[in-house]
């Protein structure tokens, strides 16, 4: 399903084997485990030099969405897939750390998701397209809008069902650096988590700063806001 | 230029007019960091311009190596916490007087933007930023600070590219003049030193004052425009008017 291992100051989480990774329970809940891992390791070391996640996936696809075609796509599995993913973009929202989804294979509409829900995207120039062909649920939209920011590329990635490559999604601004093939994408990904972790940035406010950013995507997964009062008390600690 | 510029009597900011334009200038050779003081003389500065009768447009602009270098923590070292918020609301309120105006507003980024400093900035309606010095840098991440709400609002509605805005804001890049045009955060980019970047941005906000916009229906628009930063700037608690 899903491994973690932790590299130096990177922690990579591998979605494994060579199947569409799909997200049905089982592998939700070892992504989210997986998440939690990471998290509690980052809180045992609050103060800790930095730390960075990658998530990179074994084979064709980094995900081909939620697992829906096994019940014969009744609307009540969507409908329950859909709220069991949205921890999953709220974990990763909330990572008191940067976090970079190598895309090493096809992503589409959760697999999309997950790529997005990460600070930086990297992604194979030679294979994989970018897709989002499902309707939207309300957060799924609002995680898109947060993150799809261009002229006409919502639109065409949302209202469309444009496939994209690496390079038009780079162009885009989806992906942030396109790779040759799938090592090289891993290798890269591991690279740029490294840089980010070498800065040292304190977790907890890398997270607040990144929930500020994107205020109603987070909201919209049910990550809480900090109150001005705990900010200030934050302010006052730091000086 | 009138030869006499108004100084405040801390003397942290002066007011002239040049033309149509009202000029507020950060003096010294300092960070111009954001203290109780300074942003109460800039509040007062935006005071005087408020009143003045005639139609124009408003340039702020520093001297020195930095625009601003965010806010003084030194200063709040000295006093206790609960005293903190008198600077970030002053502050609030700052950046609310600066929606709320009259007029067309120009930042003469003249050096080094840094965090608060550069959401002073970028609260402005248009920023001239100088090409051979200076950035535009969010420096919270790297100093280990958290946004206030609006912040985060501020750079969503300047930096709309989300790309763009996570490398200033959780890369804390510190963002050239030629970068900062490229992608549409800044509107130009000014050849020289301090006073050539000053008369550039005089002379964009020449253009606007000599629109004849009436002022009141240019901060309503911009208010319309900017709803999220201004719902969470007017009616703070320190949001009233200081005395002249």
């Amino acid at each position: 399903m899903c491994t973690l291992e932790q590299r130096g100051r990177v922690f990579v989480l591998t979605l494994t084997g060579d199947g569409e990774h799909r997200l049905g329970h089982p592998l939700i809940a070892s992504i989210r485990s997986a998440l939690a891992s990471v998290l509690a390791a980052a809180q045992a070391q609050p103060q800790g030099p930095g730390a960075a996640l990658v998530t990179v996936a074994e084979g064709r696809f980094f995900s081909n969405g939620l697992d829906v075609g096994r019940a014969g796509g009744s609307r009540a599995r969507l409908r329950e897939l859909v709220d069991a993913f949205r921890p999953i973009a709220a974990d990763l929202l909330a990572l008191p750390m940067p976090t970079v989804a190598a895309v090493t294979g096809h992503a589409s509409a959760a697999g999309l998701l997950l790529a997005l829900c990460h600070d930086y995207r990297l992604m194979r120039a030679d294979r994989g397209v970018l897709y989002m062909g499902l309707p939207l649920p309300p957060y799924v939209a609002r995680l898109l809008r947060a993150k799809i920011t261009q002229a006409h590329a919502l639109r065409d990635v949302a209202l469309r069902g444009r496939k994209l490559r690496a390079p038009e999604a780079r162009e885009m601004g989806i992906v942030d650096a396109v790779c040759a093939g799938a090592p090289e994408t891993a290798a890269e990904a591991v690279k740029l988590a490294e840089q980010l972790a070498a800065r040292e940035w304190d977790g907890a406010v890398y997270a607040s700063i990144r929930v500020s950013t994107f205020p109603d995507a987070c909201r919209a997964v049910g990550i809480a806001v900090e109150s001005d009062e705990e900010k200030s008390r934050h302010f006052a600690s730091r000086l | 230029r009138s030869p006499n510029p108004r100084m405040d009597k801390r003397t942290m900011c002066t007011v002239e007019k040049r033309g149509r334009v009202h000029l507020i200038t950060l003096t010294g050779a300092g960070e111009h960091r954001l203290s109780p003081s300074l942003i109460s003389a800039l509040r007062s500065a935006l005071a005087t311009v408020r009143a003045s009768p005639s139609a124009g447009a408003l340039v702020l602009a520093a001297e020195g190596k930095y625009f601003s270098n965010g806010f003084d923590q030194a200063w709040a070292r000295t006093v206790p916490p609960h005293l903190h918020d008198s600077m970030r609301g002053a502050f609030r309120a700052l950046v609310a007087d600066l929606l709320a105006l009259p007029m067309p507003t120009v930042a003469a980024v003249t050096g080094h933007a840094a965090a608060a400093g550069c959401a002073l900035a970028l609260a402005h309606d248009s920023v001239v930023m100088r090409a051979s010095r200076g950035f535009l840098y969010m420096s919270e991440v790297d100093v280990g600070l958290k946004f206030a709400d609006y912040f985060g609002e501020l750079l969503r509605q300047k930096v709309p590219d989300a790309a763009a805005r996570r490398d200033m804001v959780l890369g804390g890049n510190k963002m050239t003049a030629a970068e900062a045009v490229r992608l549409g955060i800044v509107d130009a980019a000014a050849d020289g030193g301090v006073e050539d970047v000053v008369a550039a941005a005089v002379a964009a906000a020449e253009g606007l004052a000599a629109r004849g916009w009436d002022g009141e229906v240019v901060a309503e628009i911009r208010k319309a425009m900017w709803p999220a930063v201004w719902g969470k700037v007017k009616d703070h608690p320190a949001a009233a008017r200081p005395r002249l």
